[in-house]
């Protein structure tokens, strides 16, 4: 176990033995630098080493150089203590989860009064998000009367205060959400185990206060980091190093750093929905132990009573658990489709299922391509996919091949397989709506559809033989989660891709200017939840502006636009409207409908580098027919919109 | 481990930590003549030298070198002990 060091990043591949050279030369060459730096940031890098890709980062942004595919963040970053030797280090993490970070720092211990000044250099910065790295030190929890219920409520209800003091300031002071942390528990114990039940110890405060932190994020529209159980992960006596902190306030001990940064990095790429959607599993000796083609079904091991087969095991409850919230499974393996297939189906001790599986890949033909043939079936990018395969030569060709494909390294020991998965964090959250646990279902629907299409003789009788129910309703509280969650998360079918919180969203529910919708399908093979989100906004002379207009690429080709556009044009002429003008804004990453509203009938209206704007005369408009029946919300209320 | 060994295993700590890969540490050597030595990366050497060579500083070792081979002296005093 003691080669497994999570301060490492294991699932990283080891740094290159020429990573200065390397750096050179991509600080020569601006061509492609994106990508050059997400390649040499996905080792696993020490605190120098990520101070120097940090470096690249910044002079970059000086010069003005392209970063594309990486898209931009700027945090702010308010301490207690010393953030001069993070702040590189979360520049450089967050290369590895596709975000170009621009990090501002509060000067040491002064988060208060940066917060609460509008005019303070943090507030004027126009900031993504604040980072408040606030630690146990920031709060008076180590001069608490003993035993004292009221003094210890007093300095509890104090630290919260001051929390939201924070939060308030940076929300009026820029508008932008606050990422908060629970605290590190500390390892000097006063009383020993008792410490947690005497009133107004630092441990028993540090305890209540990450309940009132974990509530707070809930309540409101901030989000969390989780430090109390990174800390406890590597050892609170490993987490806080007095000696680093008396001689230079390191608020923890200077080799976690690229852990915690790892971590803040997966956040802010999860914040713009940067998060994995998809694990793709090797099978022999990665979902069992032996080679089915030669060992055969009862040869391979998986199961209890066996201490590799249950190692084997623990990767498929694993797989299961994560299924079920949400990330689709999918198989690439070197291997005959029919043998594998009877183990899915036959062998009595397998977890894992044909069902849980969307697409199955085994063929004799490189990974790779087998990734890139998962990715299209299931229309998801190659970013959305994870790698779970035991053999370290695949995994190199496949990272060479696909540097946008996440492929952890795997130690020797299979009982740590799932660990070091789940430990890479992949698939970071910041919200979980009902719809999510839904989506492997929907994913596997859509691959079977797939195949229907491959059977069916024309487009046209396709859609038709899907039997599509579109659903179109206003903004309303029950799909407000889900809208915020696609408004953040959508890039590929995003024509502005405008981001707003779940609380912007509830203010727009309420505007009396603007036509919303919330659209959702089913079909013969069931239920794709809600696919679309509309904004249209008044505008001046009967002109109505398309802010926003987004679709899961799940949907794509299914002429669900053009159904959305006769509802848009009945809803927007209703409320007076004479144009609608839309707006397509190039992001990096919507490409794909750059000519949406040309196929749709609109006239440019101009076009310049930052857009191209679009007119449809709704008076002369006449809807065209698409192969879908229509269902009112209210009608469907019962069926569609009760889940 | 020779010393001229340990200058070996030594340099590519400095070029990360002083981001420079020019410099090579030899025992005159001093904050003054590297231009990226401050307090802060002075941190980031220690804690990478404790990495490499899976030893530990007191914070009065830390505080009381005056240049590389005072550092150097140290580092083989933890190896031997």
């Amino acid at each position: 176990m003691s080669e497994w060091n999570l301060a490492q990043l294991p699932w990283l591949p080891k740094p290159p033995a020429d990573f200065g050279a390397r750096l050179g030369t991509i600080r020569g060459d601006p061509a492609g630098r994106g990508i050059s730096l997400l390649r040499l940031a996905g080792t696993s890098l020490n605190a120098s080493q990520l101070g120097r890709v940090a470096g690249v980062v910044e002079a970059s942004r000086r010069e003005s150089i392209d970063l594309s595919p990486l898209i931009p963040f700027r945090l702010g970053l308010l301490s207690n203590a010393t953030m001069d030797l993070i702040g590189p280090a979360l520049v450089a993490s967050a290369l590895r989860y596709g975000i170009a970070l621009e990090v501002v720092v509060a000067p040491y211990d002064q988060a208060v009064q940066h917060a609460l000044d509008p005019d303070s250099a943090l507030n004027r910065a126009k900031l993504d998000g604040v980072l408040a790295l606030l630690d146990h030190r920031a709060y008076p929890f180590q001069r608490v009367a003993f035993g004292d219920p009221a003094s210890a409520r007093k300095a509890l209800e104090g630290a919260v205060a001051h929390l939201e003091a924070i939060r308030d300031g940076i929300r009026t002071g820029c508008g932008a959400p606050l990422i908060l942390q629970t605290l590190a528990d500390i390892p000097e114990s006063l009383f020993g185990s008792y410490d947690l039940l005497v009133d107004g110890t630092c441990r028993s405060l540090v305890r209540t206060f990450n309940d009132r932190v974990v509530d707070l994020v809930r309540e409101g529209d901030d989000y969390l980091l989780d430090v109390a159980h990174i800390a406890q992960c590597v050892g609170l006596e490993n987490w806080h190093d007095p000696q680093h902190w008396n001689m230079y306030k390191l608020p923890f001990a200077q080799p976690l750093v690229p852990l915690l940064a790892d971590h803040v990095g997966r956040l802010l790429g999860a914040i713009r929905g940067r998060s994995r959607k998809c694990l793709v599993l090797d099978l022999d000796n990665t979902l069992w132990g032996g080679v089915i083609g030669d060992d055969g079904l009862d040869g391979i091991v998986v199961g209890q009573g066996d201490p590799s087969g249950e190692s084997y095991l623990e990767v498929q409850r694993t797989a299961l658990a994560l299924s079920g919230r949400g990330i689709v499974l999918a198989v690439s393996s070197k291997n005959d489709e029919a043998i594998c297939r009877t183990a899915f189906r036959d062998h009595p001790d397998m977890l894992l299922r044909e069902d849980n599986i969307a697409v199955l890949q085994a063929n004799w033909s490189d990974k790779a391509s087998n990734l890139e043939a998962i990715a299209a079936t299931l229309n998801i990018g190659l970013d959305a996919l994870v790698l779970l395969d035991d053999n370290p030569a695949e995994r190199a060709q496949v990272r060479d091949a696909l540097p946008q494909v996440a492929v952890p390294e795997l130690p020797p020991e299979p009982a740590l397989f799932a660990r070091t998965l789940l430990a890479a964090g992949y698939f970071e959250a910041v919200g979980f709506a009902h719809e999510d646990l839904r989506r492997s279902e929907q994913y596997r629907m859509n691959a079977q559809r797939a195949r229907l299409q491959a059977g069916a003789r024309d487009l046209t009788s396709y859609l038709q033989s899907l039997q599509m129910e579109i659903c179109f309703a206003s903004f309303d509280p029950l799909g407000r989660a889900r809208i915020a969650q696609l408004i953040n998360k959508s890039n590929q079918f995003n024509l502005t891709a405008r981001r707003y919180s779940e609380a912007e969203v509830a203010r727009i529910e309420h505007d009396r200017d603007a036509v919303t919708l919330q659209v959702r399908l089913r079909d013969v093979f069931g239920d794709n939840g809600m696919i679309s989100v509309i904004i249209c906004r008044a505008g001046e002379n009967g002109d109505w502006d398309l802010d926003t207009w987004l679709m899961s690429c799940r949907v794509l080709g299914r002429c669900v636009e053009q159904a959305v556009l006769n509802e848009l044009a009945i809803r927007v002429s209703a409320r007076g409207g004479r144009r609608l003008i839309g707006r397509f804004i190039p992001s990096g990453r919507n490409e794909l409908v750059r000519d949406h509203y040309r196929k749709l009938g609109f006239d440019l209206l101009r076009e310049d580098a930052a857009a191209t704007v679009w007119a449809l005369d709704l008076a002369s408009y006449r809807a065209r027919e698409t192969p879908m029946t229509t269902v009112d919300a209210n009608e469907a209320s019962a069926g569609l919109l009760s889940e | 481990m020779t010393t001229e060994e340990l200058y070996t295993k030594l340099t590519p700590i400095f070029r990360d930590v002083f981001d420079d890969e020019s410099l090579a540490p030899h025992p005159a050597m001093t904050a003054a003549e590297v231009e990226s030595w401050d307090s802060l990366s002075n941190i980031r050497l220690i804690v990478d030298i404790e990495q490499r060579f899976k030893i530990h500083f007191t914070t009065a070792e830390i505080t009381g070198l005056a240049n590389v081979g005072e550092l150097v002296a140290v580092i083989e005093r933890k190896l031997v002990g």
